[in-house]
Formats: C-alpha cells, sequence, structure tokens
C-alpha cells in the first residue's frame, strides 16, 4: 500500500487581485515518494510557505492539479498534519489537551486516547508537563507539543514550515534528532520547509531548491548519505560537498532576488517587497 | 536517544496551575494600607484646616453619618436598589452585547453593517438617554434599567468584538488540519481564544454600570444610593453624601475584584 504519495502539476497560487495580487508559484510541479523525507529550501519569499499552505488545503490552487495518494485535495484534514513555524498551540489547553485535540473531535474512545497521548508524551520527552499550559514551556518543549499534537493523529503526510527556525542552535540540532528518530519510527512522508542549508541536507532524504518569487523548481538532487544520522555527518566530506552545491544554488536566487548591481536602498526595497508576499496572505 | 539530550538541557517542570501568588501578597496589602492612610490623613488635615463640617466634614463624621444611615436601615434599602439596577442593566447588557460583539466578529460581513451604527451610538453619554429613557419607561425601574444597560453595553460589545477578530488564524488553521469542523472550531477554538476579551469587557462594562446608576438615579428614581446622595445634599448632610460616595467606592472596587478573581479562576491559561 502506497501512503503519502504527493502529486504537484502546474500548481499555480496567487494571493491578491489586479495590481496587488502576488504570484507565490508558479507552474510548480514536484511528486513525493511515500515516505519520503523532502526538504524544500529556498531564499525568503520564495513561496515556501505557501507550498504547505497549498497541500494543507488552507490555500486552494488557482491552477493545477494537487494530490494526495491519488486524492484531490479539497481542505484541511487531519491525514496532512501540519507543524508551524510558531507551534499555534492553544493556549487555554493543557499539553494533554493541545494533544488530544485530533483524535478527541475523530471519536476516538478515551481510554485509547489517553494511552496514545501518554505514548506520545513519553516520545517527546513531556510526561512531566502533561497538565502545563504551553505558555509554561520553553519554545523547544513548545514546538514538542507541537510535534506530539501532529503525531498522535498518524499523519500520512507531515508537512513542517520552518518549525525549529525560532530555536536556538543548540536546541534546533537536537529537535532535528528527535524528528529524525520519529520519521524512522512512523515512516511519514515528511515536507519540510527551511532556508537553512545545513538543516535541509542533514535531515533530507531528497532536497528542492525553489526560485526565488514566483517559486518554480531550480533543482532537486538526492541525499546520499547513509541512515541513521549522527551529528558527525555534519562535518563528514559528502556532507560538504552536497551543502556547498546547496549553497551556490540559493546564493545565486538570492542575488537574483536583490537585483546584478546590488544596491543597499535597492535591497531595502526588495526586502520590503519580499516582506509584504511572504504577508500577503495575511493581509488578504 | 535524542529526547535524554533534550530533557537533560531543560528545567525540571515546575509545578502546573497557579503559582508564584503566596510572595508579594503581603508587601501588596502593606503598599495598599499605606497609600489608604495617607489618603485619609491628608483628607483629615485638610478638613481640620478647614473647621467646617459642612464643606468637608472629616472622615469620623463621615463614619457617624455612615452609621446613622445603616441604622435606620435607609442605607441597605438603598444599597439592594442600587445593586439590583447595576445588576439587571449589567445583565441585559452583557446579554445582547456579548452574543452580537462575537456574532459580528465572526460574520465579518454583517459586522460591516451593523459597526457604523453602533460608533455612532457610543459617543453619546448614557446621561444623554435619561430624557428619553423617562419618556420611555417612566420615573421608575425601567428608566434605570435602562440607563445602566446602555452604559455597560458598548465597553461589553467593542472590547468582545476585538476579541473576536483578533483571534489568531494559525489557531483556526491548526485545528482544521488536525480534522476539527467549522462547529467545533467555533466551539473549541473562536470561544475560549475571545473568553479573556469577553471577561475584561464585563469587568469594565459592570464599572460602568455603577458609574451610570447613581447619574440615573439622581434624576430618575426615588430610592437608591445615587438618590439618597442627592436627598442628603438638599438637607446639606454633606457627612451623608460622602458616606453614600464611600459605599458606592467600596461596592465598585469591590465587585471589579471579584471579577478579577474569577477570571483567574476561569482562564488559568491567561495569568500562567
Amino acid at each position: 500500500m502506497s501512503r503519502g504519495a504527493i502529486e504537484l502539476r502546474d500548481v499555480n497560487l496567487t494571493f491578491g487581485t489586479g495590481r496587488n495580487a502576488v504570484t507565490a508559484l508558479q507552474n510548480l510541479s514536484l511528486s513525493l515518494r511515500p515516505g519520503e523525507f523532502l526538504s524544500i529550501l529556498g531564499p525568503s519569499g520564495c513561496g515556501k510557505s505557501s507550498l504547505i499552505s497549498t497541500i494543507a488545503g488552507f490555500q486552494p490552487p488557482q491552477a493545477g492539479e494537487l494530490r494526495v495518494d491519488g486524492e484531490p485535495v479539497r481542505g484541511p484534514g487531519s491525514d496532512r498534519g501540519v507543524v508551524f513555524q510558531q507551534p499555534a498551540l492553544f493556549p487555554w489547553k493543557t499539553v494533554r489537551e493541545n494533544v488530544e485535540f485530533g483524535l478527541k473531535f475523530r471519536g476516538v474512545p478515551k481510554g485509547e486516547r489517553r494511552q496514545a497521548v501518554d505514548d506520545i508524551l513519553h516520545k517527546v520527552g513531556l510526561s512531566e508537563f502533561a497538565r502545563h499550559y504551553p505558555g509554561q514551556l520553553s519554545g523547544g518543549m513548545q514546538q514538542r507539543v507541537g510535534l506530539a499534537r501532529v503525531l498522535v493523529n498518524r499523519p500520512r503526510v507531515m508537512l513542517m514550515d520552518e518549525p525549529f527556525s525560532a530555536l536556538d542552535a543548540q536546541t534546533r540540532l537536537m529537535m532535528q534528532e528527535l524528528l529524525l528518530e520519529v520519521w524512522a519510527e512512523y515512516r511519514m512522508t515528511v515536507l519540510f520547509v527551511t532556508h537553512d542549508v545545513d538543516e535541509a541536507v542533514y535531515l533530507g532524504s531528497r532536497v528542492a531548491v525553489l526560485t526565488r518569487r514566483p517559486g518554480r523548481l531550480k533543482a532537486l538532487f538526492d541525499v546520499d548519505l547513509p541512515r541513521p544520522r549522527g551529528v558527525d555527518v555534519l562535518v563528514s566530506p559528502e556532507f560538504m560537498k552536497l551543502k556547498r552545491n546547496c549553497l551556490a544554488l540559493v546564493r545565486e536566487e538570492t542575488l537574483g532576488a536583490l537585483g546584478r548591481d546590488f544596491k543597499p536602498v535597492q535591497a531595502a526595497r526588495v526586502y520590503r517587497e519580499v516582506f509584504l508576499a511572504e504577508n500577503a496572505d495575511a493581509a488578504v | 536517544m535524542a529526547i535524554e539530550a533534550i530533557k537533560s538541557l531543560e528545567l525540571s517542570p515546575r509545578p502546573p496551575g497557579r503559582f508564584g501568588l503566596a510572595g508579594p501578597t503581603l508587601r501588596r496589602w502593606a503598599a495598599a494600607g499605606l497609600g489608604m492612610g495617607i489618603f485619609l490623613a491628608l483628607w483629615l488635615v485638610f478638613a481640620l484646616l478647614k473647621g467646617n463640617a459642612t464643606l468637608l466634614p472629616a472622615p469620623a463624621e463621615v463614619v457617624r453619618g455612615l452609621v446613622a444611615l445603616g441604622a435606620s436601615g435607609v442605607l441597605a434599602a438603598d444599597i439592594f436598589a442600587s445593586l439590583r439596577r447595576v445588576f439587571g442593566g449589567f445583565f441585559l447588557a452583557g446579554l445582547l452585547a456579548v452574543p452580537l460583539g462575537l456574532g459580528l466578529a465572526y460574520f465579518r460581513r454583517a459586522g460591516a453593517v451593523v459597526l457604523p451604527v453602533i460608533n455612532l451610538l457610543r459617543p453619546i453619554p448614557p446621561i444623554a438617554w435619561i430624557p428619553l429613557a423617562i419618556l420611555w419607561f417612566g420615573l421608575g425601574e425601567g428608566s434605570a434599567f435602562y440607563i445602566t444597560a446602555v452604559a455597560a453595553f458598548f465597553p461589553i460589545f467593542l472590547t468582545t468584538y476585538d476579541g473576536g477578530t483578533q483571534v489568531d488564524r494559525q489557531h483556526i488553521r491548526a485545528a482544521a488540519s488536525l480534522g476539527a469542523g467549522s462547529g467545533i472550531i467555533l466551539r473549541s477554538i473562536y470561544l475560549p481564544a475571545a473568553a479573556p476579551a469577553v471577561l475584561t469587557g464585563l469587568r469594565i462594562g459592570l464599572g460602568q454600570a455603577w458609574m451610570a446608576v447613581v447619574t440615573a438615579e439622581l434624576i430618575a428614581a426615588q430610592s437608591g444610593l445615587g438618590f439618597r446622595i442627592q436627598l442628603s445634599r438638599l438637607n446639606l448632610e454633606t457627612a451623608e453624601v460622602i458616606a453614600c460616595m464611600a459605599v458606592i467606592g467600596i461596592l465598585g472596587a469591590s465587585m471589579t475584584g471579584l471579577l478579577k478573581l474569577l477570571e483567574k479562576r476561569l482562564l488559568p491559561w491567561h495569568h500562567a
């Protein structure tokens, strides 16, 4: 049984209308194999987050096909869990209630629910914090609740939108290891959006590099690093080679976005544009 | 396992729920007592300097006035009359303003129709409604309820509406991607997310209802603390006027304090 295959064909996604229209994704075609870990890498404002929004079902594309396991996406669903950049936990619910949310509203019986939540909280190391509120936890803990809240639903697909970018370097590294452990156990398809080249290469089985806005596929390559990957992978020559390759591609796109004869004033304007584009969907 | 390493980096858990309340309580009470003491001392000094109990009675005389009012039984009756009006108007206002505020925030298009009207009515002070209230409801309870309700309605509505519009879109998205339908999102995300704003609005509304009830009773009632102030004024019983003012102050402040406690109890996460 193939579970978690994602197929995008010529997907176009635009925010706003008329003069304010911003094209986030243009003719983007991409396939994810069931159970693969695909990192999406690209410059700021290239539409990485829009890609997540589309697959999650928050933003239907204007054109193109989008299928998960052959079924067209018609809106959000628990088969596609989303881990947000800001954990987006429900602050009025305890850690346990947050994690339980999906199960509860899909009619899983209480005893079963309790067991599932206990197991997952143990896995992310938060058993002692089940009765705490999110506001009482550190950023890393909050993001682990966000991860647990999705994992407990056993989704076919996990969409991760720069989930570790707000964490300090130390915690981020640990979270990456934890994620790889969890993925090795659950084997769901992971689409992991990041602007961090190290992170993309370290985690992914493949890395897709997007162009600057409007986002199209610039490059797609395999990461042939052995698994399980420990931190020593990060200093191996193979890793360095892949990293150099990625850096060059991303740099090319970023410089392209900044204009050929790069000037600070111009750069400020471009940054503003990029910022507006990134937040365009928030304004609508 | 990565998780063991992560846990070793983190602090051990503090007990869940409420914390950090016991320590500074004593100091807070002491500070409050100091403020009260200074206020009373200044009052006493000015009263002694003036030496005229009709212009400014000393605190002790106000207490005597309070005791006299209390002993004759009118104070209890007036407090009861005012409380009934405050709560009557407040509940009416809350019953209307909370659903309306949340509803208009949820259904933005309806909000665009109704909000301009509310923004036009809002700057009209409750006291300006008194002539109409007397024409419509007479010089009785009806008028007083109406005035307090008008006063409480706007802060409750506006704060609730604001809270409703500021529900985090990411929360709604997260819930949807966890499998929640629109009914569950309304009940489990939208309402709890707006709850702190609703309670804040109710607290402000209750304060406004207190302000308005005295105004209403000064003009359009035959009982209540406002009415008593008016009567004492005509009798030049300044000590009784101030006694009634003090009762209003104490009652109003206690109710606000009680609502704040209720907020902490109902929304422990908001204060965590």
